[in-house]
């Protein structure tokens, strides 16, 4: 984070180093389901970062002392793949994955119906597998997903936007070397029925003006992104249906090995989860 | 503990209508007490008391190889500890989340105000002044965060650089630090959809949602939320205006 002298120019000819504009996202896609062993898992791509998450739950709570008899235990945990940044780096949490993974974790704590299932833990696992830039906003909006793609419970599909701050102008969706040399990092998380904030940090030097519009801008570009989030899961349980459609009994085994699905009951009492997260 | 449980209904309840156990209102801190110098060995250290909650902060200087991507800056380095004594569920070991959390937001309001002027703490090539800000924590009862904040700050703009003889430190011949910029920090709570100021422990244990901001006479330089609870736009820009009002008052200690 620097002040006013910018070491390298941010804006080139009015358009970010990469062409966009303030206000425009990189690209974004999500897949739902990539994994197999999984109880549920999303595949996110934001601009050059490649996030994976991934859910295990409700199981049993490690250790037993940590047990909560009235509500599930919700456990994140945020890394970045060694490879993921131009120097090596450790596995090992450091400070700032742990406080990443805190955030992260209270952001679900707010939307998943714990009470639904006391003494269990939902255990969250983001991975950074490249990183370009706003990580933790890309790797809570994959979270969301195989979150419902594990037929969790939850009020609402959370979904992560970074706005900031560079060479004077607010922006949306911060790149690496936006970050690195801007003026203001502000990553955030909506839920997007109620327009409220579920996670808010921010480093850098802001008006409040700027503060506020940098806000507003965040608001508006997250139903966007909240719209890819419910197609990428619409496209999941389409082809899940399409292929129940297909297969006949002694096949059911064979292409379940080809095409990573679970069982037919299983398949079906995701898809009755998925409408109960519609109706929200 | 159970007590403090058994005391959730009970700020919960009066929070509905609008006060607080202690009788404060929902913008009053609690009694202030700042003591400077309180540790010989420190480059600068500071103890700061808000209500019964009490952090000492401790600046050391000590020369340190820079940050490869910063070689022409001084490393600034702050830690916490939430010491065993401090409060009966606090137990020793490595620093936890709310330990890591609690030093990165402390951080994160002195580094993004720019108020230590790194580049004035480079010593020569592959050499720079290190500044570590330790935070310990004595007592815990609520509010921790603004408790260091504050000592870390009122800590540094007491702080007194030392001098470098060849390879020997000289701190007996020291310049003083100066800072450009003093951040002040506040951290509130919400209970139900109400919100205030400097949460004792009791009233965090009935907390929702926490969030802390740090800001200068018109800027916002940093703003960390906590917990699971949610907040509103209209709840976040009031809290902002709350921050740069409560400015005055937190700014005296520090100047003092």
């Amino acid at each position: 984070m620097v002040s006013g002298e910018s070491v390298m120019p941010l804006f080139v000819n009015g358009k970010r180093l990469d062409g966009r504009r303030p206000d425009e996202m990189r690209e974004v896609s999500i897949t739902a389901g990539p994994l197999v062993k999984a109880d549920g898992s999303a595949y996110l791509e934001l601009g050059k970062n490649k996030v994976l998450a991934a859910v295990f739950g409700p199981r049993e709570v490690f250790p037993k002392h940590k047990t909560d008899p009235y509500k599930a235990v919700v456990r994140c945990i945020y890394r970045m793949a060694p490879f993921s940044t131009e120097e090596h780096g450790r596995t090992r949490p450091n400070r700032r994955s742990i406080e990443i993974s805190k955030v992260i974790r209270e952001v679900f704590e707010n939307v998943i119906v714990r009470e639904i299932y006391p003494k269990t833990a939902i255990e969250i696992y983001i991975e950074i597998l490249e990183s370009n830039g706003s990580t933790r906003v890309a790797g809570l909006t994959a979270a969301s997903v195989a979150l419902a793609n594990a037929g969790i419970p939850m009020r609402d599909l959370p979904v992560g936007v970074s706005v900031g701050k560079i060479d004077g102008k607010v922006v949306i969706d911060m790149m690496k070397d936006e970050d690195n040399y801007g003026q203001a990092d502000m990553p955030l998380a909506i839920k997007p029925t109620t327009g409220e904030v579920l996670l808010i940090q921010m480093d850098g030097k802001m008006t409040r003006a700027e503060f506020e519009q940098a806000l507003d801008m965040a608001f508006k570009t997250a139903s966007e992104v909240h719209e890819k989030q419910v197609a990428a899961l619409k496209d999941y349980y389409e082809k899940v249906e399409g292929e129940i459609g297909e297969g006949s009994g002694s096949n059911r085994n064979e292409s379940n090995a080809q095409s990573h699905l679970p069982s037919q009951e299983s398949k079906e009492s995701k898809e009755s989860k998925d409408d109960e997260i519609e109706i929200a | 503990m159970i007590s403090d449980e058994l005391r959730k209904g009970a700020v919960q309840e009066f929070a509905r209508n609008g006060k607080r156990l202690d009788g404060r209102g929902m913008n009053d801190y609690r009694k202030i007490v700042v003591e400077k110098n309180v540790v010989g060995t420190a480059e600068g250290s500071v103890r700061v008391r808000i209500g019964d909650s009490q952090v000492l902060a401790g600046v050391k200087i000590d020369p340190v190889v820079p940050f490869k991507d910063r070689p022409k800056d001084g490393a600034l380095t702050v830690d916490a500890e939430f010491l065993a004594l401090a409060h009966e569920t606090f137990e020793p070991g490595q620093p936890g989340e709310n330990a890591i959390e609690l030093a990165r937001i402390v951080d994160r309001g002195i580094r993004s105000s720019e108020a230590i002027d790194l580049k004035s703490l480079f010593i020569e090539e592959g050499k720079v002044w290190g500044v570590f800000i330790d935070l310990y924590m004595l007592d815990h009862d609520g509010n921790l965060i603004d408790t260091s904040a504050l000592a870390a700050v009122t800590a540094l703009q007491n702080t007194k650089i030392p001098t470098l003889e060849g390879e020997t430190v000289n701190r007996a011949k020291t310049t003083k630090l100066n800072l450009r910029e003093t951040p002040t920090y506040c951290t509130y709570i919400k209970v139900g959809d109400k919100i205030m100021v400097d949460p004792t422990y009791t009233e965090e244990a009935a907390a929702d949602a926490r969030i802390t901001m740090s800001v200068g006479d018109d800027m916002l330089y940093a703003i960390q939320k906590a917990g699971s609870g949610a907040f509103t736009k209209a709840e976040i820009m009031e809290l902002l205006d709350r921050s740069f009002s409560n400015r005055k008052q937190l700014l005296s200690y520090i100047m003092k």
